[in-house]
């Protein structure tokens, strides 16, 4: 009886070592997929990511070399217009989301927010196509940016929010105390307590979008010159990677390896400095 | 010292609603865009819109049955490959794993969710397909070629491929969702069992998993709904071939991918009405699923918080 029980014990045990090690091997395929990506573009793209490649322009078929400088540009440019749109309007509206309204109402509000996030990025550029290129009848880096800025809103809504929620009320209370008003408290308390948090959804909002390129397809288009007005249609990186990754040219299959791993790096960058940004506020703020 | 002045107030919080309805506004904004984008092409098709499958720009006959086709199978083969993966991840990560392990494995696979989707993409090329092509597809197709799904020339570029790349794409999100809630199951729960005498496997079974099965299900339809939206990765792997085929070795097309594909080619108001209306079903498809997600994990926290109390 006993040892019946003993041997069980052990199957159970063999059991749960069993169910560690399974469990492990598939923690493991899971992040392969990111350590076999991150060897191919070094490897592929290493080679070709030199001077000219951040300098240059994009050079015809059949002529080896050039680079990606307006694509670069461009995806700053289009950064930059979505920031106009989601930063303010994703900011205020967390504001909103911590400080105002009835549990509610602002369930509703998380509720559409969230369910925003979930719209297909390609969906984006089908409504700023409808909304702005059919309008004024050209793509452009407005429309391209406005597409971005767009998905930036629910992004940043809700991790300004929730680092809101992690001021102190008594930092609240103590400034109402004092007889400062309530959007007075809100901004130079509430806010500035948060501002490292803040800064950190807004800046892996811009993490999300830079790798963009379904939205942009037929928005921003794409350029193989430098765009010298922002009503025309302008170069963006992951735009440029594509065209190139789907064409039958070996030297642009290089450039897009190259192209790919400066993007990589520069969303990566951002991610670490999050990291290094979250790590001074919650310090601060505990 | 005047007064905090009232309006400034009143101001204040009118512009700080107004910014957060603008969520509300979009989603109004987009339904409405894709509605009035597509007005002929909906009077004109109808409910065959859906139903037929040739899609012939010349003869501007429009079925959207193939992408619809292609978009459900593969996000299915998806989920298939995406779900134990990310569910086993997350238990690991919770439940079983060294404490010291936890936290950079978390880091990598939010570093996984960073990656592009047309970088994925552009390794799904250039590496995964002809690997898959050479090693893992003949083999499949010897040994499973039976069933049917895996018969037909190989190309490479198929719904199989589409599936295997958009499994990569939605893993981060499941793993991170079902993270959250098997960390949000009470720690009581663990410990009646552990006082039972259950083993650290016994008690992720019994009184982890099955207290957040509803969750997990939540997490799940999630990543469907990340799958079915997924555009430029599956577009350069899935081979955009219009057809609805039972082998998974043929090239597939998604509703995602043809607007991607032939957007900016569409010759005709009516060509392009139609891809207005892909992008109307896409839409519809995913609000759905990602209302069901959501639903489910958030009824979830509000009946685990009264357990829980």
């Amino acid at each position: 009886m006993i040892a019946a029980r003993h041997d069980n014990n052990g199957w159970r045990k063999i059991k749960s070592a069993l169910a560690s090690v399974l469990s492990m091997c598939a923690a493991v395929l899971v992040i392969a997929p990111l350590g076999l990506v991150f060897f191919y573009l070094l490897q592929k793209g290493a080679g070709s990511v030199n001077w000219n490649f951040f300098t240059q322009l994009p050079k015809p078929v059949g002529e080896a070399g050039g680079g990606m400088a307006n694509a670069i540009a461009g995806t700053g440019e289009l950064l930059g217009i979505a920031s106009l749109i989601g930063i303010p309007i994703g900011v205020l509206g967390g504001v909103y989301l911590a400080e105002y309204g009835t549990s509610t109402r602002n369930w509703w509000l998380r509720f559409v927010a969230d369910i925003l996030n979930g719209v297909p990025s390609i969906t984006w550029g089908v409504v700023v196509y409808g909304m702005v290129v059919l309008t004024f009848k050209s793509f452009s880096a407005y429309a391209g940016g406005l597409a971005l800025g767009f998905m930036m809103i629910p992004l940043i809504m809700r991790t300004t929010e929730e680092v809101l929620l992690l001021v102190p009320n008594g930092y609240r209370e103590a400034s109402l105390a004092l007889g400062i008003s309530r959007w007075k408290t809100i901004v130079h308390i509430v806010i500035k307590t948060a501002s490292k948090g803040i800064i950190t959804g807004i800046l892996l909002a811009l993490a999300r979008i830079a790798g963009e390129t379904a939205p942009l397809l037929f928005t921003a288009f794409g350029n193989r010159f430098w765009n010298r007005n922002l009503a025309e249609p302008i170069a963006a990186l992951p735009l440029q990677i594509f065209s190139y990754a789907i064409s039958p040219y070996e030297d642009w299959h290089r450039q897009a390896w190259a192209g790919a791993l400066v993007l990589v790096v520069g969303i990566f960058v951002i991610n670490v400095l999050v990291r290094f940004l979250t790590r001074g506020r919650t310090a601060t703020v505990l | 010292m005047p007064p905090p002045s009232r309006f400034a107030d009143k101001a204040f919080e009118w512009v700080t609603l107004a910014m957060a309805l603008v969520v509300v506004l979009l989603v109004i904004l987009v339904g409405w865009q894709l509605a009035r984008g597509s007005s002929a092409a909906i009077q004109k098709f109808g409910f065959h819109f859906l139903a037929t499958s040739t899609w012939d720009p010349v003869a501007e006959q429009f079925g959207a049955l193939p992408f619809i086709y292609g978009t459900i199978v593969s996000s299915l083969i998806a989920l298939i490959i995406a779900v134990p993966l990310s569910i086993a991840t997350a238990v690991y990560l919770t439940e079983l794993a060294p404490l010291w392990i936890r936290q950079p494995l978390t880091s990598l696979i939010e570093m996984l969710a960073a990656i592009p989707s047309v970088i994925l993409g552009l390794w799904g090329i250039f590496v995964m397909i002809p690997w898959l092509r050479d090693y893992p597809f003949p083999l499949l197709k010897r040994y499973l070629g039976w069933t049917g799904l895996f018969t037909g020339p190989i190309y490479g570029v198929c719904m199989f491929a589409g599936g295997i790349i958009i499994a990569i794409m939605i893993l981060p999100i499941i793993t991170s969702v079902s993270r959250e809630i098997l960390r949000s199951v009470p720690d009581l729960q663990r410990e009646a069992a552990y006082a039972l005498g259950a083993t650290r496997w016994e008690v992720t079974r019994i009184a982890v998993l099955s207290y957040a099965k509803r969750g997990l299900f939540g997490a799940m339809i999630l990543g469907l709904g990340r799958a079915l939206g997924e555009t430029m990765a599956v577009t350069m792997v899935i081979g955009n071939t219009p057809q609805i085929a039972a082998s998974l070795f043929a090239p597939g097309y998604t509703l995602a991918s043809v607007i991607a594909n032939e957007f900016t080619e569409a010759t005709t108001d009516l060509y392009l009405e139609a891809l207005f209306e892909i992008g109307l079903v896409l839409f519809a498809i995913t609000i759905l699923a990602n209302l069901i997600g959501q639903l489910l994990l958030r009824t979830l926290k509000t009946s685990g918080a009264r357990r829980a109390a």
